[in-house]
């Protein structure tokens, strides 16, 4: 009697003063129903605007006149700075969506390709093939590539083995598996820079700073064969890793096949990070700080941060690199260097602020 | 429960039944051991069971969180396993007993993905869902706590937004893992009382984990009581609330239930 006498009060009551109410206030409201338009849009802005700034900016400003007139300038713009605008963007996107996702996935806010080891062993892994000569193209991939997916493979399964016990991933365990594995690697290619010849070993150091050097288009083309099934993965599995961010179990339960989402991100982050370490070196915390800052302005909707973390993380790298383009007046800064220090300032910030949750 | 055999009278009688179920996290030891039992559609049931008697790993099971070693689960009459995952995400919800929360999303966030079973994967949910998901907060008094992120909310609050996650599935069957362990008096009862509508008016089945035996009796239907994985007793409340029974499920010889106004009260010691 007293149920029924209370519950559908409350019940109506309480339904239409907040159900309703917000619905009429139009679609910026927290209740209505939520779309990714205005996110990409907003994104899409981004890149436009960094695309335009990077291209402009350089070792000489570009000239939009030069470029009709002087066929040294055209080589120029479109063998260089084009390339490696398009490099950045590249290299920026893969690593900002798997931040996102690996973050979504571990529930960790500290979790991204560089913390859990994922770019070292891909660095230990293009390593070994760089000593071991360059040329080779296995199907129009280098070889490169696919020695530093099987490196960031194998470094993603130790930490993921080391860290999980039975249902649970141990937050503290994972951050420190990274870690630890980061730093057999980069002690694997010390090693080999020792035991590799001169002119290689300093192949390696220079490629392991994190550069974005590349000539004409051609390395980019075979790095999007392997990246474009990993993007695509992201994508596929966006709305899995929003309902695991909110808990295992409860996916579960929900109907995400959490076996078969662990292997794709498993499977994803290793191809993307391998490809991207191959390339352009250890760009660290890209992967840490664009979701963050997506997540500041968009919420944390999953859905959203992810494919926007892509496009954002597409133009951020590419300013990081026009800085480190430009920030000297002579010769370049490594723009590793420049993800590393700013990136490095956030975590810590991050990690202040995460004392608040005891849990990790 | 007159009003739900009517609905669907071809198997009116058991929603979820287990045949035989062992589970063993490590080999041969069987923290779920050869058990059977029929949960009654439209019946709020109850699992008692002192701590470690493999209560949570048995709801796992029943909710096809886990695969058993041996036996099967029957939903509706189907193999459990049987089931795609969405389909059965729409007829059976799960609130898990600890939730930790690690991002900010909004209590409002987190019902709606209540509604994800009903959504095709590459599409927000509609505003009919958001609707849904607010009226699911609102059933359990949670309407408040809509734009409030999870990670500020106490226990009992994180409680009734995962509550209510699973009432925004709309499901035929709720399995909840001691829900009201992180609550207070108040919403304890609230949280019975919201169960039972659901029963009355939408024939809505539940089996709910407890330590919390004053419950039981008369609010629930079925009470089944396991001893160290296996199913020691069964049957409505007044019947597996007694002394011999609970000292045995409790391995407790200090084990009383006494009967006052209506209600079956438990305690233990001298």
């Amino acid at each position: 009697m007293d149920a029924s006498r209370q519950i559908p009060k409350g019940a109506g009551s309480s339904r239409d003063s907040t159900a309703s109410t917000p619905q009429r206030h139009g679609n910026a409201s927290q209740a209505a129903a939520r779309s990714l338009t205005r996110p990409l849009i907003l994104a899409l802005l981004f890149l436009a605007a960094s695309t335009l700034v990077s291209l402009w900016v350089g070792y000489r400003l570009l000239d939009p006149s030069l470029l009709r007139e002087d066929p040294t300038a055209r080589i120029l713009f479109f063998d260089l700075r084009l390339p490696r605008v398009v490099l950045g963007g590249i290299l920026g996107a893969s690593l900002g969506a798997v931040g996102a996702c690996l973050q979504a996935f571990f529930r960790n806010p500290l979790a991204e390709p560089f913390t859990l080891g994922v770019s070292g062993g891909g660095t230990l892994g293009a390593s070994v093939a760089i000593a071991l000569g360059w040329g080779i193209n296995l199907a129009g991939v280098p070889m490169v590539f696919l020695a530093a997916f099987a490196g960031s493979a194998a470094a993603v399964l130790v930490v993921y083995w080391l860290s999980r016990t039975g249902d649970v991933v141990m937050p503290g365990t994972l951050l420190l598996a990274g870690v630890v594995v980061n730093l057999i690697a980069s002690a694997g290619v010390i090693l080999i820079q020792y035991i590799a010849d001169y002119s290689r070993a300093l192949q390696i150091l220079r490629w392991t700073i994190g550069t974005i050097d590349v000539v004409g288009f051609d390395r980019i083309w075979r790095m999007l064969i392997l990246l474009i099934p990993g993007w695509a993965i992201l994508l596929a599995i966006t709305r899995d890793l929003h309902l695991l961010a909110m808990g295992e179990e409860s996916a579960a339960s929900l109907g995400v096949n959490v076996r078969r989402c662990e292997r794709l991100v498993y499977i994803a982050s290793s191809l993307i990070v391998g490809v991207a370490v191959a390339e352009g070196g250890t760009i660290a915390f890209v992967g840490l700080i664009i979701p963050h800052a997506v997540r500041l302005v968009l919420g944390q909707d999953v859905r959203l941060v992810l494919p926007c973390s892509f496009l954002v993380g597409a133009g951020f790298l590419m300013l990081a690199d026009a800085l480190a383009r430009t920030a000297l007046t002579s010769g370049e800064l490594p723009v590793g260097a420049v993800t590393a220090v700013i990136g490095g300032i956030t975590f810590l910030g991050l990690l202040r602020r995460q004392r608040r949750f005891s849990a990790i | 429960m007159a009003h739900s055999s009517s609905l669907e009278p071809a198997h009116a009688d058991t929603l979820i039944e287990a045949r035989g179920l062992r589970f063993a996290y490590e080999a041969e030891l069987w923290v779920v051991d050869d058990v059977s039992l029929q949960i009654e559609r439209g019946a709020l049931a109850a699992l008692i069971g002192a701590n470690g008697s493999g209560k949570s790993t048995l709801i796992r099971l029943l909710a096809g969180l886990r695969t058993a070693n041996a036996g099967e689960v029957l939903f509706s009459g189907q193999p459990l396993k049987g089931i795609p995952r969405q389909r059965l995400a729409r007829s059976l919800a799960y609130v898990p007993q600890i939730n930790p929360m690690i991002f900010p999303f909004t209590a409002l966030e987190v019902v709606m993905t209540g509604r994800s079973p009903y959504t095709p994967r590459f599409r927000f949910e509609s505003r009919l869902d958001v609707e849904k998901a607010h009226k699911a907060l609102a059933t359990v008094d949670g309407a408040h706590l809509a734009p409030r992120p999870v990670t500020e909310l106490s226990g009992g609050e994180r409680q009734l937004v995962a509550v209510a996650r699973a009432l925004a599935q709309e499901p035929e069957c709720l399995i909840l893992d001691e829900p009201a362990a992180a609550l207070d008096l108040k919403h304890r009862t609230s949280l019975i009382r919201i169960l039972r509508q659901l029963r009355d008016r939408q024939g809505m089945t539940a089996l709910m984990v407890t330590h919390d035996l004053q419950l039981l009796d008369p609010a629930f239907d079925q009470v089944f009581a396991i001893h160290r994985g296996a199913l020691l007793a069964e049957g409505p409340p007044a019947q597996v609330l007694r002394d011999r029974v609970l000292s045995r499920v409790y391995d407790d010889p200090q084990v009383r239930a006494r009967k006052l106004e209506g209600r079956t009260f438990v305690w233990s010691g001298t």
